[in-house]
């Protein structure tokens, strides 16, 4: 009875919902933001250019996106989940049929306005479609043959898609995306076991089908000396980048790896490269906690929701933040192979500053209204 | 309801205990991160310092420039000049086609010479420095300046480069400067560290020898350049140090005098201080330009000296074995009276020719010189005579004489790797060498200089300069100051046994160059102030057939091949020696009327010099 008569008093005002914010996730935002546009500014060599012109309109316009998204209930985000999937979807499917194709992949779709890469949205779209599948099962249907295949279905779908763009790094987020959701949700773990192991029997097979360029890039992680120039040449000049910048770092527009062009696509991928070697070991822990502090109000404002669907999207968003922080960093830092993988918010890059503004957008509406429950 | 709420705290429980796990697996994920920061940041933070300087720092050499030579008295026989260049940037330059065609009307440059520079253009990236021209004239130059307002691109450069003022007089004796090439680069340490493009490293010579020396160390300049190579900044630029000047012991008048005597001529001329060894002119003829070499010698310049009979490229005063002919005859007498063999009374008589073992000796004299002793056989150079001196004497000892006077051996030791050692032959020699026992035939001969025996100029001048000085052992060198560094420990130390066989020896040559019947007498000089003594010789080429004899042509109706070489040696003054000189001519003919006149000039010419040079010495004292 109770749980009733909060759901007819539950419409919020507008100052309420304004109330409701976490403003230490915002404030953390906007601070990555700014040290973004920072960086970008330093990438143009300390010149207001192309990249940090293009980075701050994106940024004022995906920020406020991200405040509208958040005032919306977390209703409507649940009623669109597969929608949005499905939308997505078909954007992959065209730009398969008619992407422009960009050194060597067919990974963006011009859609006049914009060009769009629907891969990067993919990342949290997916997460949106499973926690709505999941929002409703029963805890003993959550390990049928049934719900693993449908829920399997639904990952491996858009990867595939990824895959033929090819765009490896992009397709393997999308499906630890999904898979943190299958976990949250409480598939068997011994399930995750499997996976695993069977994932490290069937390397070596799957090393066999990958591309020359791909097997060149493991190669070359593995030993970045055997062709220093070549292959080995973006991991080596992103680590002396990094080690050079010591523990204050060389200051502020004062990285000789990236202005002097060593540094390859210093604005993308190894934008964190840069900003490690002008600000060194205190910038790139700082820059660490700041993230971590994002994660952990989102898992924050997922343990506070009251709704299932708000709590497993929070926690796999959470998840999925935190892999593509590591993922990119350790492939900067050379931990792991050359993979194509933004660092969300810093890199340069439309679309994944949009997928990423989402799920923070998603994520704060689910704060705003975490008293609001979903049948 | 029920039902449906538990369902719920279950999935809840399962999630929460999951975000544990996740939650805990982050937080070491992300320590793992933070420490390899660490690890690439702090620790290992000066290996990456060290890269990255690599990455973006560049070194560019520029050639050093090289040390002078200069004379006894500070003149300057090598030494360097503003050469005149223009150089190109490509990528500077907006129309390459327009500028690159501007400039060959300008410089008036040929096709081939037009074609090579754009051979070169090709050869560089765009930002490298393209030389259009290494050497061009003042005209040339200012009208490039003057066009510049539509040469954008084009730089007019002054850079140094080495000269010889005094072109073909030192060739011989220092050398010259060309390219640095693979070879030298490898023979040379200093080379190799100093290396740029275009380096001018010495080739022959004194140039050659000390290298090491002279060619000091590059200016350096330091770039930060990007990924591609461009230099973006200057951060440092570090001045070389120019290459030590070498003072040398020669006289600028005197070694163009022994050039002009020389000139149209084959041979060489030495002068030498008989105290200190210090030579004061080393001549060899022909010469040539060495500016020809210094920004490489074209094809045609190249031709006609590789291709000159007279053989310009060997350097006659190092490189000449000759045969010694009668200059030898002071030596042989020295060891005859040595070793007791002779004394001042001992006469032979001459008949114009003697038979000996089957074989007919001529003296030069058809007629013969008649009862001739020691003073009359020098002074006349009376070959019978010292065919018999020779006979008694034996090859074995005088050989041993003719060493201790240096001949047979290396005169600088080290300084040149071209030079000879001439031969000075022995019986043992012969056996070692060829294998056959020594006829007393080749004994008479070489008594008079002909057969094995053979000597350079510089060999000469070194034996005359040690018997001019009481027979005392000296070491010649060039390069001023050398001779007190590395003293030998024999330096001065008596070659004779008996000083009274020296006094003998000087004074029968100064009968040879001063008295009637001598044979340099009409080149005397009588002011004892400037009077010499000396022996001249005449070395055959070739054996002189019976009906050569008869014949007895003039020196003009031989081909030049054939003609004998002219020697001369001498030292003067004859009271108080101070110098001594050899003169060879090759195929001069006689060496009385070919040799003999050009020591004349030259000892005029030497004794005046010598107060200069002695004050010169007095001035040095008076500054300490």
């Amino acid at each position: 009875m109770y749980q009733h008569t909060r759901l007819t008093t539950n419409r919020l005002g507008f100052f309420q919902k304004f109330r409701n914010f976490d403003y230490i996730l915002l404030f953390c935002i906007l601070i990555l933001g700014f040290i973004s546009l920072a960086t970008m500014y330093s990438t143009d060599g300390g010149e207001v250019l192309f990249h940090t012109r293009s980075h701050f309109v994106k940024l004022i316009v995906f920020t406020f996106m991200m405040l509208i998204i958040s005032f919306i209930n977390i209703k409507f985000w649940f009623s669109i989940g597969y929608l949005t999937y499905l939308a997505v979807i078909g954007l992959l499917i065209a730009t398969y049929l008619f992407g422009i194709t960009s050194s060597g992949s067919q990974r963006w779709i011009n859609l006049y306005f914009i060009n769009l890469q629907p891969s990067e949205l993919m990342k949290v779209f997916i997460i949106l479609c499973l926690a709505k599948y999941f929002h409703r099962m029963k805890i003993e249907n959550v390990n049928s043959i049934y719900t693993i295949l449908t829920s399997l279905i639904i990952i491996v779908l858009p990867m595939g898609l990824v895959i033929v763009q090819p765009d490896l790094g992009t397709s393997v987020l999308i499906g630890i995306s999904g898979i943190a959701v299958l976990w949250f949700a409480g598939i068997n773990h011994k399930y995750f076991i499997y996976t695993v192991l069977g994932f490290v029997i069937s390397l070596p097979f799957i090393i066999a089908f990958l591309k020359p360029y791909q097997k060149l890039r493991v190669l070359t992680f593995l030993n970045p000396d055997r062709d220093p120039l070549g292959a080995g040449y973006q991991i080596i000049q992103s680590k002396i980048a990094v080690g050079s910048g010591g523990i204050f770092g060389k200051g502020f527009l004062k990285g000789t790896q990236s202005y002097l062009e060593f540094l390859p696509e210093k604005h993308t991928d190894f934008i964190f490269t840069l900003f490690s070697e002008e600000f060194g070991f205190v910038g790139s822990a700082l820059l660490l906690v700041i993230y971590a502090i994002i994660i952990y109000r989102i898992i924050a404002i997922g343990a506070s929701c009251r709704s299932y669907f708000a709590k497993i999207f929070c926690y796999s968003f959470g998840v999925a933040i935190f892999v593509f922080i590591t993922i990119n960093m350790s492939m900067v830092l050379g931990l792991l192979p050359i993979v194509g993988s933004p660092l969300p918010i810093m890199s340069y890059g439309g679309s994944s500053m949009l997928a990423t503004m989402i799920g923070f957008g998603i994520v704060m509406s689910a704060r705003v209204h975490n008293q609001q429950i979903i049948a | 309801m029920i039902n449906s709420s538990s369902d719920n705290v279950k999935k809840l429980n399962s999630i929460n205990r999951r975000m544990f796990i996740t939650g805990s697996l982050k937080f070491f994920i992300m320590i793992g991160i933070i420490s390899r920061l660490f690890f690439l940041q702090v620790k290992e933070n000066k290996k990456y310092l060290t890269l990255s300087d690599k990455n973006r720092i560049r070194e560019w050499k520029l050639a050093p420039v090289r040390g002078e030579f200069h004379d006894y008295f500070g003149n300057v026989i090598a030494g360097n000049f503003e050469a005149y260049q223009l150089h190109v940037i490509p990528e500077q330059v907006d129309d390459f086609r327009y500028v690159i065609y501007r400039i060959k009307d300008l410089l008036e440059l040929s096709d081939k010479e037009f074609k090579k520079v754009i051979k070169k253009k090709n050869e560089i990236k765009s930002w490298e420095t393209l030389i259009v021209s290494d050497n061009l004239s003042w005209q040339k130059f200012s009208k490039i300046n003057n066009h510049l307002y539509d040469l954008n691109g084009v730089k007019p450069v002054i850079s140094i480069s080495r000269n010889y003022p005094y072109k073909e007089n030192f060739t011989h004796l220092l050398g010259y400067v060309s390219q640095a090439n693979q070879n030298d680069i490898e023979r040379t340490d200093s080379i190799k560290k100093n290396f740029v493009p275009g380096l001018k490293v010495g080739k022959v010579g004194l140039e050659k020898t000390f290298e090491e020396k002279l060619i000091g160390t590059n200016d350096i300049e330091r770039y930060e350049v990007n990924a591609y190579g461009r230099r973006i900044n200057q951060l440092e630029f570090q001045k070389g140090k120019k290459g030590k000047t070498l003072r040398l012991t020669v006289d600028t008048e005197v070694q163009k005098l022994a050039n002009d005597l020389l000139k149209e001529k084959a041979g060489s001329i030495c002068v030498m201080d008989i105290y200190t060894g210090a030579v004061i002119a080393m001549h060899s003829s022909p010469s040539f330009d060495p500016n020809l070499f210094v920004f490489g010698i074209s094809k045609d310049d190249w031709q006609l000296i590789r291709n000159d009979p007279m053989k310009p490229l060997v350097n006659k005063t190092l490189q000449g074995n000759y045969s010694p002919g009668s200059t030898i005859k002071p030596i042989v007498a020295l060891s005859a009276l040595e070793n007791g063999i002779i004394n001042t009374n001992f006469t032979v008589k001459c008949t114009g020719k003697t038979e000996m073992y089957d074989q007919t000796y001529h003296c030069w004299k058809k007629k013969g010189h008649g009862f001739v002793s020691l003073r009359n056989a020098m002074k006349q150079s009376c070959d019978t005579y010292f065919y018999e001196i020779a006979r008694k004497l034996g090859v074995d000892k005088l050989s041993e004489t003719a060493k201790k006077f240096g001949l047979g051996e290396k005169v600088f030791r080290d300084l040149f790797d071209i030079e000879k050692k001439g031969l000075i032959p022995n019986t043992q020699w012969k056996k070692n060498a060829l294998g056959k026992g020594w006829l007393l035939g080749e004994t008479i001969i070489t008594g008079i200089g002909q057969g094995y025996i053979q000597t350079t100029p510089i060999q000469l001048c070194l034996m005359t300069a040690q018997i001019a000085n009481g027979g005392y052992k000296i070491y010649p060198h060039i390069v001023a100051g050398d001779e007190a560094k590395n003293k030998p420990d024999d330096y001065y130390t008596p070659l004779y046994e008996n000083s009274k066989n020296m006094r003998i020896i000087k004074d029968a040559m100064f009968g040879s160059t001063n008295e009637v019947m001598g044979t340099s007498y009409r080149s005397r000089i009588d002011d004892p102030e400037y009077q010499f003594a000396g022996k001249t010789g005449t070395a055959q080429v070739k054996k002189i057939t019976e009906r050569e004899r008869e014949l007895d042509l003039k020196t003009f109706e031989i081909p030049y091949e054939q003609r004998d070489h002219a020697l001369y040696i001498a030292f003067g003054p004859y009271k108080n020696p101070r110098y001594a000189l050899s003169v060879i001519v090759e195929h001069g003919g006689n060496g009385s009327t070919t040799a003999a006149p050009m020591a004349t000039k030259l000892f005029k010419l030497i004794i005046d010099r010598h107060k200069i040079r002695e004050a010169m010495n007095d001035k040095k004292y008076l500054e300490i």
